[in-house]
C-alpha cells in the first residue's frame, strides 16, 4: 500500500511528457541500409547536417560530421545528397 | 554557434516517430530553429501528434498542446490569451498542422483566428493527403494524385489555393516554403517572428512524404527542389500586401527555364495512373499559374 503511494507521488498531475532523445527508442533498428561517412573523401560542406530530417548527424567545421547510429533511421537523404558522395549506403544484415 | 548560417541548437529529439526520410520533421526542425526556445506549438491531429512519440517523453524539444483536429486556430487564440492575461510577451505561439487540418477541417477556426487578428504565426506542412491515417484525398491533393479514397483513377481536381485563401484575409505576412531550400524556409520563420504583434502570420510548406507519394525515402530533397523547378510549387512571400517571388523561384518566371512537369510526376508512385491528356493539364494548370503570377507582378 505504502509503495503505491509513493507511485502515485511521481507521477505529474497532468499526462505531460518531457522532451528527450528516443521517444520512439532506439530507431536505428529500423535501418536496413546504414550511412558510412569517408572522411577522406569528405569536405566537410556540412550538407548531411542540413538536410537530416532526424538531426541524427552533429557537425563541426574540424572533425566533419559524425552521425549518431543508435536513432539513424537510414533514410539514405544524406547520402544522395552529399555533393562529394563521400557517404555510402551499406547494408547491415 | 552557426552552422552554414543556421543555430546549431536541435530542438527536434533523434529517436521520433517520424518515417524515414519525412520531409515534415525536417520542416520544423529548421521552424524551430528559426523560433528558439521561447515557443508554444499548437498541433492539431496531424501526422506531427504521432511524430511526438510515447509518453513519458516527447520528440519535440518546445511546449507543445496537443489539441482536437479543427480547433489549431481556435486553441492558439486561447494560448495567446492565456499568455497575455499572465503577461508574457516574449512566447511565440505557433499552430503547427497538416493540410487536412488546414484546408478541410481546420479553416474556419483558422479563418476566425485570422479575422480576430490573433497574434501568432501558423505554418501548415502540406503533405498533400491525409497521411497519417492512411493517405486518404484532402483539399490539398494534387490533380491525377492516387490514394486510398481516389483509388483507379486518382483525384480529378486540382489543389487548394490555400496560401493565397490566407492572403484575401489581408494578414500581415504569407509565404510559401518547402525544405529542399532550408535557408529560405528559415529566413521566412524569422521574418513571421520578427511581426510578433501585427496579427496573424501563414506560412505554407510543401513537405514530401515517401510512403504518401510513393517514393524512395532518400529523394526527399529532390522532389522538395523538382517541385520548386518544374515551377508546380511557387515560392512566394507576401509582406503586408507586397507580392515578391523568392530567390529560388525568380527565374522560373520564363516558362522556359522551368522544366517539364514529367519529370517530378514520373518519379512518384502516386502519379502512375496519369495518362498524356493528364500531364498535359497539369502543365497547362502550372502555366496558368505562373501568368496569374506575372500579372500580380505587374500591378505591383
Amino acid at each position: 500500500m505504502q509503495s503505491n503511494t509513493s507511485i502515485l507521488k511521481k507521477i505529474p498531475p497532468t499526462p505531460l511528457s518531457k522532451p528527450a532523445k528516443g521517444a520512439m527508442g532506439k530507431t536505428g533498428t529500423w535501418r536496413t541500409l546504414k550511412p558510412v561517412i569517408d572522411l577522406n573523401k569528405c569536405t566537410k560542406c556540412g550538407l548531411c547536417w542540413l538536410y537530416c530530417p532526424e538531426a541524427t548527424i552533429t557537425f563541426t567545421k574540424e572533425e566533419g560530421p559524425k552521425i549518431d547510429y543508435v536513432y539513424c533511421k537510414g533514410c539514405g537523404i544524406c547520402a544522395e545528397e552529399c555533393p562529394a558522395k563521400a557517404i555510402e549506403m551499406v547494408r547491415e544484415f | 554557434m552557426t552552422i552554414l548560417g543556421l543555430p546549431e541548437e536541435e530542438y527536434v529529439m533523434s529517436g521520433n516517430a517520424a518515417c524515414p526520410g519525412c520531409g515534415a520533421i525536417l520542416s520544423l526542425r529548421h521552424v524551430l530553429k528559426a523560433l528558439g526556445k521561447k515557443t508554444v506549438l499548437v498541433i492539431p491531429a496531424c501526422c506531427t501528434a504521432v511524430i511526438q512519440g510515447l509518453y513519458p517523453r516527447s520528440g519535440i524539444g518546445v511546449p507543445v498542446l496537443n489539441m482536437a483536429f479543427e480547433a489549431t486556430g481556435a486553441a492558439a487564440s486561447g494560448v495567446v490569451a492565456a499568455l497575455k492575461a499572465r503577461g508574457k510577451k516574449d512566447i511565440t505561439v505557433v499552430g503547427w498542422a497538416g493540410d487536412g487540418g488546414t484546408a478541410d477541417i481546420g479553416i474556419q477556426a483558422l479563418s476566425g483566428a485570422a479575422e480576430r487578428k490573433t497574434d501568432f504565426i501558423y505554418i501548415c506542412y502540406d503533405n498533400e493527403a491525409y497521411m497519417n491515417t492512411g493517405i486518404q484525398r484532402s483539399g490539398a491533393t494534387p490533380y491525377g494524385a492516387i490514394t486510398t479514397t481516389t483509388p483507379i483513377l486518382g483525384k480529378k481536381e486540382h489543389k487548394k489555393d490555400m496560401p493565397m485563401i490566407m492572403a484575401a484575409h489581408h494578414i500581415p505576412y504569407v509565404a510559401t516554403a518547402t525544405p529542399g531550400y532550408p535557408k529560405d524556409l528559415y529566413e521566412k520563420v524569422r521574418r513571421a517572428k520578427e511581426m510578433k504583434g501585427e496579427g496573424t502570420r501563414y506560412i505554407h510548406i510543401l513537405s514530401p512524404c515517401p510512403p504518401g507519394w510513393r517514393y524512395d525515402s532518400k529523394l526527399t530533397i529532390k522532389m522538395s527542389k523538382l517541385a520548386v523547378e518544374t515551377g508546380l510549387w511557387i515560392l512566394y512571400e507576401i509582406d503586408h500586401g507586397k507580392f515578391k517571388l523568392s530567390g529560388p523561384s525568380k527565374r522560373f518566371l520564363d516558362p522556359s527555364k522551368r522544366k517539364p512537369v514529367e519529370e517530378y510526376l514520373k518519379l512518384q508512385g502516386r502519379f502512375r495512373g496519369l495518362t498524356d491528356k493528364d500531364i498535359e493539364e497539369i502543365q497547362r494548370w502550372v502555366d496558368e499559374n505562373w501568368k496569374n503570377i506575372a500579372k500580380m507582378i505587374e500591378t505591383e
